[in-house]
C-alpha cells in the first residue's frame, strides 16, 4: 500500500468510530461541542502515533506471552507524558476533557492498533498508520461535536449563529447516542463499500 | 443517609453507561442476548468493586505519601490488569461453575474503561454527599463502586431485553446492528435523565 493510502484508510475505510466502531467512550462523551470534540481526538492522535511507534521498535524484543501487559504500559506511559504536557500547557482544555483523558490508556482504538498493525510493520509504517487513524478519529469526532453543538447550543466551535437556547437533550446524554447512530446510518447507506 | 444519598445517585441519577459514558465498548458488543449481558454485569460489578478498593488503598498508603500522584494512571491499569488475572485464577479453583458463568468476560474486563474510570473517578473527584465537598473515605468509596456497578448492570440488562426483542424486528437496511441500537440507547437515556435533580 502506498505511504499516502496508509494515512487515507483511515479517514473512511478504516474510519475508527464507524466503520471499526471504536472507542465509544471518548466518542460519545467528549463530544458536546465541536471544539471538545477536536481535542479529545486530537490527544488520542498524539498517543496513537507516540505509541504505534514504540511498540513497533519494541515488538522483535517483546516476549509473545507479555506482549499484552507491556504494550499496555507503553501506551499508559506515553498517555502520563500527555497528561503532564496538557497540565502544563492548556490547563483549561485538561479540566474540560478531565477523566477521559487518563482513560486513553483502555481506549480499544490504541490497542488495537498496536496489535492489528504496529507489531508487525516497520517503525514509520506505524506512524503513518497512527496518523491516520487518529485524524480519522478526530474528524469523526469533530463532525458529531458540530452537529450537537448546532442542535444543542445554535452555535459551532462557540461562534453563535442561531439565537436562543437551541435543544439542550442535544448536549446531554441522550442526544450523544442518537447524532451517533444518525450518522452511523448515514455512514453505512453511502459511504460504507 | 449518606449511604443512600451515594447508591440512588450512583444507581439513577449518574448511571455510569447512560450518563457518565463508561465501559459503553461492552454495552454495545455483548448486550444481543440477556444471557450474556447478565453474565458480563456480574463480572463487571465484582471487579469494579473490588479494584475500586484495592486502588484506593495503593493511592492512599503508596503514591500519596512518596508524592507519586502522577503515576496513577499507569498504577492503576497495572493493579486492574492483575487483578483481574488473579480474580480468574481464583475463580477456576474455588467456584468452577461461577467461573464458567464468567470465565470468557473476565479478560475483557481489563480494557472496560469503566474499571479505570470508576478507580480515577474515587481518588480525584470531590463529592457533595451531605452538604460539604470532600473526598471519599473508603467506606463510601466502596459504597460507591458497588452502587454504579449495579446501575451498570440495571442498564445493561434492561438494554439487553430490548435488543432482544429488536431482533425479531425488521429493521431498515442501513439502521440493522449498531445504529438501531445506539437510538433505542438514546431513548433510555431520556428516560434516565428523568432521574436528574433527584439528589
Amino acid at each position: 500500500m502506498s505511504k499516502l493510502g496508509l494515512i487515507t484508510k483511515g479517514f473512511i475505510k478504516d474510519n475508527p468510530t464507524f466503520a471499526l466502531v471504536l472507542g465509544m467512550c471518548p466518542t460519545l462523551a467528549t463530544t458536546t461541542s465541536a471544539m471538545n470534540g477536536m481535542e479529545m481526538g486530537l490527544a488520542t492522535l498524539f498517543v496513537l502515533v507516540l505509541s504505534n511507534m514504540a511498540i513497533s521498535a519494541l515488538a522483535p524484543i517483546v516476549p509473545d506471552k507479555v506482549h499484552i501487559p507491556v504494550y499496555i504500559v507503553v501506551i499508559a506511559t506515553f498517555v502520563t507524558v500527555l497528561q503532564l504536557l496538557m497540565q502544563a500547557f492548556v490547563p483549561a482544555v485538561y479540566s474540560t476533557l478531565g477523566l477521559f483523558i487518563p482513560l486513553i490508556v483502555v481506549n480499544c482504538i490504541v490497542l488495537g492498533r498496536a496489535e492489528a498493525y504496529a507489531n508487525k510493520n516497520t517503525v514509520f509504517d506505524s506512524a503513518l498508520d497512527g496518523l491516520g487513524i487518529g485524524i480519522g478519529f478526530t474528524l469523526s469526532l469533530t463532525v458529531i461535536g458540530i452537529i450537537r453543538e448546532i442542535l444543542g447550543s445554535g452555535s459551532v466551535f462557540g461562534c453563535k449563529f442561531i439565537p436562543g437556547d437551541g435543544i439542550l437533550a442535544f448536549v446531554m446524554a441522550p442526544g450523544a447516542f442518537m447524532v451517533l447512530g444518525y450518522l452511523m446510518v448515514l455512514f453505512n447507506k453511502y459511504l460504507k463499500k | 443517609m449518606e449511604f443512600l444519598l451515594i447508591i440512588i445517585s450512583a444507581i439513577f441519577v449518574n448511571n455510569i453507561l447512560l450518563s457518565q459514558f463508561l465501559g459503553i465498548c461492552p454495552f454495545l458488543g455483548v448486550s444481543n442476548k440477556l444471557s450474556t449481558a447478565t453474565g458480563m454485569s456480574g463480572a463487571v460489578c465484582f471487579v469494579i468493586t473490588l479494584s475500586t478498593v484495592v486502588t484506593y488503598l495503593i493511592n492512599q498508603y503508596l503514591l500519596v505519601p512518596c508524592g507519586l500522584e502522577f503515576l496513577q494512571t499507569i498504577a492503576f491499569i497495572l493493579v486492574i490488569a492483575a487483578l483481574v488475572q488473579v480474580v480468574e485464577i481464583v475463580l477456576k479453583k474455588i467456584s468452577p461453575s461461577l467461573y464458567q458463568a464468567l470465565g470468557i468476560f473476565l479478560p475483557l474486563i481489563t480494557t472496560n474503561c469503566a474499571v479505570l474510570g470508576v478507580a480515577i473517578t474515587v481518588v480525584t473527584k470531590q463529592f457533595t454527599f451531605g452538604g460539604t465537598a470532600h473526598m471519599l473515605n473508603l467506606g463510601e468509596a466502596t459504597v460507591y463502586a458497588l452502587a454504579t456497578s449495579l446501575g451498570y448492570g440495571l442498564s445493561m440488562i434492561l438494554f439487553a431485553g430490548i435488543r432482544e426483542h429488536l431482533a425479531g424486528n425488521d429493521v431498515p437496511k442501513a439502521f440493522k446492528g449498531l445504529p438501531i441500537a445506539l437510538i433505542t440507547a438514546s431513548i433510555m437515556a431520556m428516560a434516565f435523565l428523568g432521574f436528574s435533580g433527584m439528589v
